[in-house]
């Protein structure tokens, strides 16, 4: 079977660390790629595995469990992040 | 040893100071005058000086500055003119680093100070201790000035704006750690998106050295070690008079935004108020609530943009697995005609495992694709289709399988329907159908 049309460039498999912005930029070339339909069996199915992975690393980053607020507080020389108690707001 | 003679007599008795013009032209002829009194030039600029001083004092005067002239010493020589006159005048380093704008030629002004003679030159100058620009606010023309001379410099230019990462890893917030804005930004980037962390460099944003506090705040964010660094920053403050908004217009804190790394958000304020600040951000936000909202994306889009990508990538799929089953048949045929029956069976087998494999995979995640897509328009929490619910419109599902119902001939007289209304749902079950009025129904949609 002939490898590697010209849009056959699909990424490598790893999808653990990926940013959600690189994942779903890659996620929507795939999409893109296979709805061109110029892919070969074997690619498009390495392709669409890829792509259901994206998408839930995509999906599993859009969730988290708690909201984190820092806040910068001088200590020596720099600076630490600390949690942030809330806003002393008076009004 | 001096020796001393009696002290000269520096004046006439009181009623020779105010004689008649007669006699004081004769006073001046040598002979009329035996003990004559010759002051020096310097006692003469001296005495005009006190008469000046004692009976002008501290005035105001208006003219226009002209033939400005700054000394290395950093006092400022100009002159005061109207259309009748003018007058040299000095405004001393000190107190004309007080002044928030820079005096300029042509400018109409107010000057407060005190009439005086310069006595190496004789000339009568006015010491300006303070100057108002006439018909505008000092404040306001501060502004207007720092402004035209930032954009001369090229600092507000469309070339320098740089993009907002689309989902920011750590957005960065330079506010009061007690204000209302810093309220606003929480609450809207938690509704929005609180995947993403806050880290608030906590400043004071009014008052005298507000600007360099902020500055710091804005280079304390900037220079976090790595693996802490943020992708972009807001710089938010409510609104307030001229006078508060003050460090958002000064040349310091527009530095440190041109020189941020990262790009910078602003929002000072209320709509209508326009900073330097908000000139020399990346993207300019009218409040600190659409600031936050221009930073955090949007969760709910982003997941509907998920799901929608993996509906069509299951459907692309499908479409693959049709087209291979489609040249499955061809090539076998073709196969059979020029090669030996044993390749061509074990290429067939090989294929028809391959579409298999792959038609499992696709169908099952379709499935679920679907399905999530399904609960996506039955959470209905995207506005749109609220608004259009509300309008009257109805969303039919059959109660036994959970597909939406599009065409009249997917059901039967019998079928149980759920229909979702603008508030409520209904249970409905299905009388009679009807066949659209047009000739021939499309073929069976994908979704």
């Amino acid at each position: 079977m002939d490898e590697g049309s010209p849009s056959a460039k699909i990424p490598p498999a790893s999808t653990d660390v990926l940013p959600f912005e690189t994942a779903l930029t890659r996620l929507e070339g795939i999409v893109q790629a296979l709805e061109k339909g110029d892919l070969e069996l074997e690619a498009a199915l390495a392709a669409f595995e890829q792509g259901v992975a994206l998408s839930r690393l995509c999906a599993a980053q859009l969730e988290v469990a708690e909201r984190r607020i820092e806040v910068l507080v001088r200590e020596g020389t720099g600076f630490v992040a600390r949690p942030f108690a809330g806003s002393e707001d008076t009004d | 040893m001096v020796r001393r003679r009696p002290p000269p007599r520096v004046r006439k008795p009181p009623r020779s100071d105010c004689l008649p013009a007669q006699r004081v032209v004769t006073d001046f002829l040598p002979r009329a005058l035996p003990e004559r009194r010759i002051f020096t030039i310097a006692e003469l600029l001296a005495g005009v000086r006190a008469l000046l001083e004692e009976s002008m004092g501290r005035l105001w005067l208006a003219g226009e500055v002209s033939n400005l002239r700054r000394a290395s010493s950093g006092h400022l020589y100009f002159s005061l003119k109207d259309d009748a006159a003018q007058l040299r005048a000095v405004l001393f380093r000190a107190d004309a680093r007080r002044l928030p704008f820079e005096l300029e030629d042509g400018l109409e002004v107010i000057a407060f100070g005190e009439c005086s003679i310069y006595e190496a030159r004789g000339d009568l100058q006015l010491l300006v201790r303070h100057v108002e620009p006439r018909g505008r606010g000092a404040l306001q023309l501060a502004f207007e000035q720092l402004r035209a001379r930032l954009e001369r410099e090229g600092l507000f230019a469309l070339s320098r704006k740089r993009p907002l990462p689309v989902f920011p890893r750590r957005v960065g917030l330079v506010t009061s750690a007690s204000g209302a804005a810093l309220r606003d930004v929480i609450e809207v980037s938690a509704r929005r998106f609180p995947v993403t962390p806050l880290l608030l460099a906590p400043t004071r944003v009014q008052g005298d050295g507000a600007e360099y506090e902020i500055a710091a705040a804005l280079g304390a964010l900037a220079a976090l070690p790595r693996g802490q660094e943020v992708d972009v920053i807001l710089l938010v403050r409510g609104g307030g008079s001229l006078e508060d908004l003050q460090p958002f217009n000064s040349e310091v804190v527009a530095r440190a935004i041109a020189g941020c790394p990262v790009p910078v958000v602003s929002g000072v304020g209320h709509e209508t108020d326009l900073s330097i600040a908000d000139l020399a951000a990346d993207v300019r936000a009218p409040t600190p609530s659409a600031a936050a909202a221009a930073a955090f994306p949007d969760r709910s889009v982003l997941r509907d943009r998920c799901t929608r990508d993996l509906v069509r990538l299951c459907t692309a799929a499908e479409r693959v697995i049709e087209r291979a089953a489609a040249r499955l048949g061809q090539r076998s045929e073709a196969l059979a005609r020029v090669a030996p029956v044993a390749r061509v069976a074990a290429q067939r087998v090989r294929l028809e495992a391959l579409a298999g494999a792959l038609a499992r995979t696709a169908h099952r995640h379709a499935e679920r694709a679907r399905s999530k897509l399904a609960a996506v328009a039955g959470r209905l929490d995207s506005l749109s289709p609220l608004a259009v619910l509300a309008r009257g419109y109805a969303i039919v599902w059959k109660a036994n399988v959970g597909s939406i119902v599009r065409r009249a001939d997917e059901c039967a007289p019998g079928d149980r329907l759920r229909l979702r209304l603008g508030e409520g749902e209904l249970a409905a079950t299905v009388e009679d159908t009807q066949e659209p009025v047009r000739p021939a129904a499309a073929g069976a949609e994908s979704v």
